[in-house]
């Protein structure tokens, strides 16, 4: 078990509003435990107090209440210059009037490192980057990806304890912003260093990230590993925020361990799913949450064809469905179909809800297409699907 | 034949009105011609003064009237000779008031320059009370009318002199002289470092020096190592600003002075007194391009942080 590197134990922020009474709460009474060598990523709408937290542990803005620690060590009265700490700027903030490697430099100038080991020191970090050549250039002659790399290198010449990054691809077209996305998450294997960054990007913290702590209005909604976030969403927020879900409104019925059965408004058979709390009660109104990708579909008459070509009667085939226990099935009818190149989404009437269902377009696209209108059979196993408090 | 009647129907004839499309052309030739017509006037009561004035501080003649042939005894006459009196009727030569000039504006421009740019930085990085406040008060110089300025200065050092005097009538009285030349001076040249200092801070990205302190700078460091050279243009620029209206200032000069003080700009309204002479032209001359030359300096410095200002 790695040690805690950066432990923040109840922090609020809190800054003056517009009007002199109002108080803004940037952000509400946070805990996390960020551990040592971890890539951790705040992931949040823009407005959720991410930013804030990101400047707290660097040092440019002070708790209002809670406490800091690096290392154990309490960060209140340090200031930046003495925090084991880098930042990685959004917008890059390089010194336009230095060049490249003065700008690499100019951390290792202010901890009083010899000129010459400076000066290797720098070279070997813009090597580590891949930008060698472009040491003597000006900032504003680089483009946004290499200005971002000399960003990257000027902070982890330093070799902080934690590199702190701060929206670092926002400014980067897609393409590019990939392709760093992999490459800063290889670096961070290599050096070791625990990486925090922020970011509103889900896909980036999924990609990148151990970790993930998704954010809204100053709190911490829910803290885990990319696979626990997405699959096990604890909130109506971070299952809406993280992927595509559709939310069907109901009343929970009854429950038993990790899963409740719920009566939707307007169709019959009750629905088992697991419970994203164990405290929700029998009776309470809750939302179910479905990913389209976790749904699937077979007619209700004809065959139901598999991905290797063979087919199976659709009689047969829900027959043997409903033998697992897990397994939710309920009729619908196609509303809309929609072809998006790797799959096709779905509108399924389902009672009175609309489920939207995305199927993967494998083998050839009549193997798996439904026509509007066709009646259907809608299933999905217990596991996949999340009740949620309102 | 189905085709045809679709497009019949979709598409009718356009119709052109081609005596009105003429007068429209027409009336839009007449309108370009009007605004040439415009800047050719405003541009010619602008410069043509100026162009006169030059033509004949190069003119062989006394008259001012009338062209005689081309000489540069005017401006070698400059440096020659005694040119000009003061109100006192003392005569002060020409050199000697450029000298004043450039040490009087030499000396408000440094203290405005000093002065200007660390207000800037204070009313650009921190809140405090009464900063809005402080911020209008500070484009008063700007605004009010110089002679309203010159005469409220004298007054202003007027009583203090007085008061001084009074407290101690055994020492010789204190009076009017540079030192109120330059204080006067001083005063309106901070507004215009101010405005100019300030407008490259505001450019400037606040996140640079988060940057430097993020890789270990102290604020002393940050500040000489990022701040300061990066502001650096802007306060060139501004001061080279002051300069120059510090060289071309009467009014507060005029108010201010001490008995025989004499700067350029006072020998020269001394010297119109009796008409315009060949050598005012020459002098003025002499001045307007030199004030260009700062001033274009100023302009290119500020363009050229305007650029540097972005990372």
């Amino acid at each position: 078990m790695p040690e805690v590197e950066v432990d923040l134990r109840h922090i609020t922020k809190e800054f003056p509003g517009q009007r002199r009474d109002v108080i803004f709460r940037a952000v509400d009474d946070v805990s996390l435990e960020i551990l040592d060598g971890e890539f951790f990523a705040l992931l949040g709408p823009s407005g959720c107090g991410k930013t804030t937290m990101l400047r707290m542990i660097a040092g440019f803005e002070l708790p209002t209440s809670g406490e800091i620690l690096l290392r154990g060590k309490a960060m209140q009265e340090v200031p930046p210059f003495h925090r084991p700490v880098n930042t990685v700027f959004q917008d890059y903030a390089l010194f336009p009037h230095m060049t490249v490697l003065q700008n690499v430099m100019f951390g290792l100038e202010m901890e009083g490192v010899k000129k010459a080991e400076a000066t290797r020191r720098a070279h070997e970090a813009l090597e580590m980057v891949r930008l060698p050549q472009m040491a003597d250039r000006k900032p504003r002659q680089l483009s946004g990806g290499q200005q971002q790399r000399v960003a990257l290198a000027r902070a982890l010449v330093k070799r902080p304890h934690v590199l702190l990054l701060d929206e670092p691809l926002g400014a980067l077209d897609l393409k590019l912003r990939k392709e760093m996305q992999l490459e800063l998450a290889d670096m961070q294997h290599e050096l070791g260093i625990t990486f925090i960054f922020v970011t509103h990007d889900q896909e980036e913290a999924l990609t990148m990230a151990d970790r993930i702590a998704v954010m809204n209005g100053g709190k911490v909604l829910q803290v885990g590993t990319p696979e626990e976030i997405y699959d096990a969403p604890n909130s109506r927020f971070v299952a809406d925020f993280i992927g595509e879900t559709v939310f069907l409104p109901g009343r929970l019925d009854s429950k038993e361990g990790e899963f409740g059965w719920v009566r939707l408004d307007g169709v019959e058979t009750k629905i088992k799913a697991s419970l994203a709390a164990t405290d929700i009660a029998a009776d309470q109104n809750v939302t179910v949450a479905v990913r389209p990708e976790k749904i699937n579909l077979f007619p209700i008459k004809g065959k139901v064809r598999y991905a290797d070509g063979s087919s199976d009667e659709a009689a047969e085939y829900k027959t043997a469905l409903l033998r697992d226990p897990d397994i939710n099935l309920i009729e619908g009818v196609i509303k809309s179909s929609n072809y998006i190149g790797t799959d096709t989404r779905y509108t399924v009437a389902v009672g009175t809800h609309d489920i939207v269902v995305r199927i993967q377009n494998f083998g050839l696209r009549s193997d798996t297409h439904f026509e509007p209108g066709q009646h259907v059979n809608v299933f999905w196993d217990a596991e996949t699907v999340r009740i949620l408090t309102q | 034949m189905a085709q045809q009647t679709l497009s019949q129907s979709l598409a009718p004839e356009i119709e052109i009105d081609v005596a009105k499309l003429r007068r429209d052309l027409l009336m839009r030739q007449v309108g370009k011609v009007g605004y040439l017509l415009n800047a050719l006037v405003a541009y010619f009561f602008l410069w043509a003064p100026i162009f006169v004035l030059v033509v004949f501080s190069f003119n062989d003649s006394r008259s001012v009237a009338q062209w005689q042939g081309f000489t540069l005894r005017w401006y070698s006459g400059i440096f020659a000779n005694v040119a000009g009196t003061g109100t006192s009727g003392s005569t002060t030569s020409i050199l000697d008031a450029l000298s004043n000039s450039l040490i009087i504006g030499g000396v408000a421009t440094i203290v405005a320059t000093i002065l200007g740019t660390a207000l800037s930085l204070a009313l650009v990085r921190y809140r405090f009370p009464g900063k809005r406040v402080l911020d209008s008060l500070l484009y008063m110089p700007v605004i009010i009318p110089e002679i309203a300025q010159a005469i409220s200065l004298a007054l202003f050092f007027k009583i203090i002199f007085d008061a001084i005097n009074l407290a101690r009538p055994d020492q010789p009285p204190v009076t009017y002289g540079y030192g109120t030349i330059i204080i006067g001076h001083v005063v309106f040249n901070v507004a215009y470092v101010v405005i100019v200092v300030r407008a490259r801070l505001a450019d400037m990205n606040p996140r640079l020096e988060e940057a430097a302190r993020d890789l270990g700078a102290s604020e002393w460091q940050t500040f000489w190592r990022v701040t300061f050279p990066l502001m650096l243009p802007g306060i060139i620029a501004g001061a080279l600003l002051a300069f120059t209206l510090s060289l071309d200032d009467y009014i507060v000069t005029a108010m201010n002075r001490g008995i025989g003080d004499a700067t350029l700009t006072v020998v020269v309204f001394g010297m119109m007194r009796r008409g315009v002479s060949p050598e005012v032209n020459a002098i003025s001359t002499l001045m307007i391009i030199f004030s260009i030359l700062l001033i274009g300096i100023s302009l290119l410095l500020q363009g050229r942080s305007a650029v540097t200002g972005r990372g």
